[in-house]
């Protein structure tokens, strides 16, 4: 069968159902009676205009680039990892643990000690899940759906019943000793008469996922590892014929995704909160899935739909500020991402193959 | 524990078992046919919305359940087209699903009542009362029956009954009807039921639309029946313990009923104990929040009975040329 060119399956079809996606938006702010422009203004203006506003984009970017890096090893496996968000939760917990219970002299010994700490954890929870679906023919999507449920309810005991500290109401650690606390991006580029980023989370985390982005693509396409994790994720019989074995493979392929789920956690908890609070992850294990599809689970789309998410929630929050739009119309947007993107991919697809075919028949 | 407080924490299990049990009867008939559906969740939160938004702002409860169905069967209809019509990921449309009921709910709810994504409190015939059954007054006297009948099975809303009169007829439904029969087989083996001559297609849609009304009812029941109006994010998860069950119940309906009792058991009990005292050590609530999912890894992980889905869920159907 034909197919279209390459360059309109990676950002032609991707861009299309942004556009959808963005219609059907613009469409639901006119339905609650405001206006899509006006609102689109202000939320380049709020998370664009301003370095204090790129703070917060690339705060929240960093960790869907984690999370988006982490559905799309998955993907590459044919796995549908579902689970990061409890994955980032226990990775949280490794990376308190780590804070709180080692004396470090500077943050960047802690910095990497925690980045071990998170991925450790988040690799161990997305482990039992993995052994099921390797050995067990369990199916992932529904263990890790549970594994988030799970963990939500062993950090609530956590948090309440024994890293709490005493006398204190809210769930959460004490605060992480001040030599673990990571430079954000105002101790690293504002100067005295140029106030960069000022009061905004983002952190050096972000270099570290910009890394993770590197490694990703260093791993997937230019390593024994990643060719075979490609190859399983292509065709699983054709991979066991070629001696890769299966058990491994998703085995392998589930603890990265963990690990880098559980890594997003150094930045919420170790470069922002400077604790471990209930809901640290707020939900950005699931926009991975959005930030992964968009990107066709690949380094650079990852960053590009990374860094968009991160501009609509930092625009989301914006809005809610000071319009009468609640922040849960970035939710409905993350949906109607995951809809064309994930879900409706042939919807947008099926036209487009046929006006391609249609134009080279014409030509040839 | 004395009688009176047995009889209060089942009575609650049963009202917190028939949102579950609808959701796992909707479930249960979209993946009998090959759809897998992981938005239940949201389809249930739409309707709880729609319903207790209609009927807040009508005064009429039947006409927020008609909201609800109608809601949830759009939902339905939005999974169907994108994983039947379009043959695209199951479970990528159902998370898909999930956040957008999730968001248009509060987004809808902030736009209508500027409440902080809540509806008003229903008021009357605003909501579903419990109705009793004949003969409760006059034998509550008698022992140990008359309480039982009086407390636990009489004094809830009408949805309660439709939810338990649901499972019989879903169990007549799937096994003895010529519809439940192609229902079941295209779950199975689509090409055979194609090459009978019905249409792979339209039996998967019906079965969606069954999902969707199924899901209104536990949306319904949820937001004018358990609860007096909408709250963000109310199903709060009860959507994936009905999945949970769902497979707890290895798609079977006198199972899934029997694995609703229990996971409205657990949540019952968590609601009146919080942390239990066993004396020897202390079972903390977070335990009991999260034992139905441990309980289903446990089934999926077939170490106690091996849940097998459907042979062709989460497999769309390509006609062959």
């Amino acid at each position: 069968m034909d197919k279209m060119p390459a360059w309109a399956d990676a950002v032609l079809v991707p861009l299309i159902s942004i556009l959808l996606a963005a219609a059907l938006s613009a469409l639901v702010i006119l339905a609650i009676g405001e206006n899509p422009v006006d609102a689109f203004k202000l939320m380049v203006e709020g998370a664009l205009m301003r370095s204090a506003g790129w703070g917060y984009t690339l705060y929240y970017a960093t960790n869907f680039i984690f999370t988006g890096l982490c559905v799309a090893v998955a993907f590459h496996a044919k796995m549908f990892n579902i689970g990061g968000e409890g994955q980032a939760m226990i990775g949280g917990l490794g990376v308190a643990l780590v804070c709180l219970f080692i004396p470090f002299p500077h943050w960047s010994i802690a910095l990497l000690v925690a980045m071990l700490a998170a991925g450790l954890f988040g690799a161990l929870w997305a482990l039992i899940p993995a052994y099921l679906q390797a050995k067990r023919g369990s199916h992932i999507v529904i263990t890790t759906i549970m594994f988030n449920f799970i963990a939500a309810a062993v950090l609530n005991y956590v948090l309440v019943n024994v890293l709490r500290p005493t006398g204190a109401m809210d769930p959460a650690t004490a605060e992480f000793p001040a030599a673990t606390h990571l430079p954000t991006f105002q101790d690293m580029f504002a100067t005295a008469d140029n106030p960069l980023f000022r009061g905004s989370p983002a952190n050096v985390t972000f270099f570290l996922a910009v890394l993770a982005c590197l490694a990703f693509w260093f791993l997937m396409w230019r390593t024994k590892l990643g060719y075979e994790i490609r190859a399983f994720g292509f065709s699983e019989s054709g991979a066991r014929y070629a001696g890769i074995s299966p058990v491994r493979i998703t085995i392998v392929a589930m603890l990265i995704s963990g690990g880098l789920a559980g890594m997003m956690a150094l930045n919420t908890t170790m470069g922002e909160a400077e604790r471990l609070v209930m809901n640290a992850t707020e939900g950005a294990g699931f926009i991975g899935i959005a930030v992964a599809l968009m990107g066709r689970s690949h380094p650079v789309g990852i960053f590009l739909a990374a860094l968009l998410f991160g501009f609509l929630y930092q625009g989301g929050a914006e809005l809610a500020l000071w319009t009468n739009i609640p922040r849960e119309l970035i939710t409905v947007i993350q949906a109607l991402v995951i809809l064309f993107t994930g879900a409706l991919d042939n919807m947008v697809r099926m036209p487009l193959e046929r006006i391609f075919m249609a134009t080279r028949r014409r030509n040839g | 524990m004395d009688f009176a407080t047995l009889l209060q924490v089942l009575d609650s299990t049963v009202r917190l078992a028939t949102p579950l049990l609808f959701a796992c009867l909707a479930g249960l008939f979209s993946e009998r046919s090959g759809v897998v559906d992981i938005g239940l969740e949201g389809k249930m939160l739409a309707a709880a919305f729609a319903s207790a938004a209609i009927a807040a702002v009508t005064g009429s409860v039947w006409l927020g359940l008609l909201a609800g169905i109608v809601s949830a069967t759009l939902m339905s209809a939005i999974h169907g087209l994108a994983s039947i019509t379009f043959r695209g990921n199951q479970l990528i449309s159902g998370v898909a699903i999930n956040f957008l009921a999730s968001g248009l709910t509060v987004l809808i709810a902030q736009s209508w009542f500027g409440q902080g994504g809540r509806t008003p409190s229903l008021i009357g015939a605003g909501r579903f009362t419990g109705i009793t059954l004949p003969f409760a007054e006059a034998l509550s006297d008698v022992p140990v029956i008359g309480p039982i009948y009086a407390e636990l099975i009489s004094g809830h809303s009408i949805l309660v009954y439709v939810a338990f009169l649901m499972v019989p007829l879903t169990w007549f439904i799937l096994y003895r009807t010529r519809f439940g029969l192609r229902l079941r087989a295209v779950g199975e083996a689509p090409e055979a039921v194609d090459t009978a001559g019905v249409s792979v297609i339209g039996l998967r849609y019906a079965a969606i639309a069954i999902c969707g009304l199924l899901c209104g009812l536990a949306g319904a029941y949820l937001a004018t029946g358990l609860q007096a109006g909408f709250v963000r994010e109310m199903t709060a998860g009860r959507g994936y313990i009905a999945l949970a069950a769902l497979i707890f119940a290895k798609w079977r309906p006198w199972y899934a009923l029997w694995a609703c009792l229990l996971f409205g058991l657990l949540q019952a009990v968590a609601l009146r104990y919080q942390n239990i005292d066993l004396g020897a050590f202390v079972v903390p609530v977070q335990v009991m929040d999260a034992l139905p999912y441990i309980l289903t890894v446990i089934i999926l992980a077939g170490f106690v009975g091996k849940a097998i889905p459907p042979r062709a869920s989460g497999e769309p159907y390509l006609k062959e040329r």
